[in-house]
């Protein structure tokens, strides 16, 4: 039969599908393009990543490598450098940045925390969003008792302070980064992303094609499955991005008042001139290496996934679109 | 003369061909809800007390205007709407008495094919995935030979196979309307409600897609429950239809029957409603009713057409009129049915 040659002659399915995406993602690409915020965000953060994944291992193994004299210690956490005499030093050819007030190097410890910072939000990000996609559709799906709970979950852990909760927390159990990820994502994850998530599987929940895949005999957890979530994802991956700032900023906020028990972190480093009492009155201006760079890199990266959220927007709201 | 006998040979045999949907005294009820704390203040008629029944292999014609109650019974049929009360027999089981998972299993022969065929397909899914879906669920074949299944009803009904891949976006408003038709069928049903299946085409898409049902009713022995509201759509592929106003069913009659002798004024006045489209031809008898339809939520007192009938008497706002057979397979609810047949 002709169809079968045709067939034959065509690609196989998994290379069909490789040409969708990719001519899907030029599209997106082609939307998201347009808008700068959400280019100059995805740049920072392909700065912070190369600095943190690449630049630092690659540091680390040559320039700052232990000297045999063990003079000069460029490790974030132990090191110090005998050679200098007051400590924190301002900028120097030796340290970029300077150092901090034990000793060590500014930059080291920048670059040594970024790739912590990534691991924490996006771990955060993908926690939320997992729980808040199920928990939004099957409430938006079910209806009647299973929505009132968790609606009402969701206004509780909205007016929930989530800080104060997060100090009494750490003072009962030791707060290490993988536990704040679990923590961040639970606690957000029943908050306000599922609100949003069932209004938006309530829009999906009345269109036709839910009835048509009822008059195929699908099962609850079927439809929910494959046609809700499906439609309701590309919100879930736009709220994700912006979990993503959420989950980086606690940790500045609960690692500056020294309740997590990491080695280092950007908040730390704050906390550390802080408390060796580096930014008190006019110190602030003159110690300005101690708390500039990991507070530039907190804002940054913060802004940086919020401006990629925003740019997503467009990609997944037509509404938002400028054409 | 004797094609005539033949004729009418054929029409008795249809006669005694076996009912396999009944519907009896079926309610749908939609409660209105007012105040903070949504008691029901009232309740929306869309289906008060239908009967009817479908031969197998015949086409039966839901006609009616809008908010009539027509998409109302289709679902109810199908259980997408849970019913008020009433039954639904198919093939002597009850319908809407059945469990859900046993439901389910029944679905593979009742089927239905959506009004709006840019909506029913999920727009996320490709279509073999989507034509596929209703065997997945009711575990028949491994993906492999549903993938082949596919491809072959693909073709029944007029779509290259070598579509499978694609999504729906790809296709034109004529073409979804067919992988509808291929979803449900795939299932290899008896019964497929086509709600409104062709109002949003093209009329020449319209055709082709009538054209195509046509064909795999004779190809797979289908019954057909057509709800429409275009009169000539109805015309072309019914056997039998019937007439409803403001959910109730006010006239049921063969396809001739009804078009040549309305006994109900609602129906005569919907038929005269029908554009011919030839501008050469002057209708005078057209009829215009008075009034708009009454809200189902407050249906007039007895008749529920009375209030724009030009027939109604008084016994008409004190009686309602029930559902008689008054010529053989011919059933009309209407006190004066006599009258408007003097008038034919």
């Amino acid at each position: 039969m002709a169809t079968k040659e045709i067939e034959g002659a065509l690609e196989s399915p998994l290379t069909i599908k490789m040409k969708l995406a990719w001519r899907s993602f030029k599209e997106n690409w082609k939307i998201f393009s347009e808008s700068k915020i959400g280019v100059l965000g995805l740049w920072i953060v392909i700065i912070f990543a190369i600095a943190g994944f690449i630049v630092y291992p690659i540091l680390a193994a040559t320039v700052w490598k232990p000297t045999l004299s063990g003079m000069v210690s460029y490790d974030p956490v132990t090191g110090y450098d005998f050679t200098q005499m007051l400590n924190p030093a301002p900028p120097s050819l030796h340290h970029l940045l300077g150092t901090d007030p034990l000793g060590r190097d500014v930059l080291a410890q920048l670059l040594y925390s970024t790739p912590r910072e990534f691991a924490l939000g996006i771990l955060a990000a993908l926690i939320t969003v997992f729980i808040g996609t199920i928990i939004g559709t099957v409430s938006a799906y079910y209806g009647g008792a299973v929505d009132t709970f968790f609606m009402r979950l969701a206004d509780l852990v909205l007016l929930f302070p989530f800080i104060p909760f997060l100090i009494v927390l750490s003072g009962m159990i030791q707060i290490d980064l993988f536990r704040l990820a679990l923590i961040i994502g639970l606690i957000s994850g029943f908050g306000g992303i599922t609100i949003v998530l069932r209004s938006q599987a309530m829009i999906v929940k009345v269109k036709p094609f839910i009835e048509s895949a009822k008059v195929s005999g699908a099962s609850n957890p079927y439809l929910i499955v494959n046609h809700i979530i499906p439609n309701v994802m590309p919100l879930s991956f736009l709220y994700m991005m912006f979990n993503v700032t959420g989950a980086i900023f606690s940790e500045a906020v609960l690692s500056f008042f020294g309740l997590l028990n990491i080695k280092m972190s950007w908040g730390l480093m704050i906390y550390t001139a802080d408390t060796a009492g580096y930014i008190v009155g006019s110190n602030i201006g003159h110690y300005w290496w101690l708390w500039l760079p990991p507070g530039a890199a907190i804002t940054l990266l913060c802004g940086a996934f919020y401006f990629i959220g925003r740019g997503l927007d467009e990609v997944v709201n037509p509404r938002l679109r400028r054409r | 003369m004797r094609k005539l006998e033949k004729l009418q040979n054929d029409s008795k045999a249809k006669t005694d061909e076996k009912v396999l949907l009944e519907v009896k005294n079926l309610k749908k009820y939609f409660p209105i809800k007012a105040g903070v704390f949504k008691r029901t203040v009232g309740w929306v008629k869309a289906v008060d007390d239908v009967s009817f029944f479908i031969r197998k292999g015949e086409t039966l014609g839901l006609v009616g205007e809008s908010g009539c109650g027509k998409t109302t019974t289709g679902r109810t049929i199908l259980r997408l709407i849970e019913p008020t009360a009433g039954s639904v027999h198919y093939n002597g089981e009850d319908l809407l008495a059945m469990s859900k998972r046993k439901m389910n299993k029944y679905r593979t022969k009742l089927q239905m094919i959506f009004q709006d065929p840019y909506g029913s397909l999920d727009p996320r899914m490709r279509v073999k995935d989507i034509i596929a879906e209703g065997l997945k669920a009711a575990h028949i074949g491994n993906r492999k030979e549903r993938y082949e299944m596919v491809k072959e009803y693909m073709e029944k009904v007029g779509l290259s196979p070598l579509y499978v891949n694609r999504f729906p976006h790809e296709f034109s408003g004529g073409q979804r309307q067919r992988i509808g038709i291929a979803r449900a069928l795939i299932m290899n049903p008896e019964l497929i409600v086509c709600d409104e299946a062709v109002s949003a085409l093209d009329v020449s898409i319209q055709a082709q897609i009538l054209n195509l049902l046509d064909d795999l009713q004779k190809e797979f022995n289908l019954t057909y429950l057509f709800i429409a509201h275009d009169l000539n759509v109805v015309k072309h592929i019914s056997d039998r239809i019937v007439v409803m106003y403001l959910g109730k069913i006010v006239e049921i009659a063969s396809k001739h029957e009804l078009f040549n002798n309305p006994l109900h004024p609602y129906t005569k006045a919907l038929l005269s409603a029908n554009p011919i489209p030839d501008p050469t031809i002057e209708r005078k008898d057209r009829i215009i009713l008075q009034g708009d339809v009454p809200s189902p939520a407050n249906p007039p007192k007895g008749c529920r057409f009375h209030p724009r009938c030009w027939l109604a008497k008084p016994v008409c706002s004190e009686e309602e009129p029930p559902l008689v057979e008054v010529r053989p397979d011919h059933y009309v609810a209407c006190h004066f049915w006599e009258e408007m047949e003097k008038q034919n």
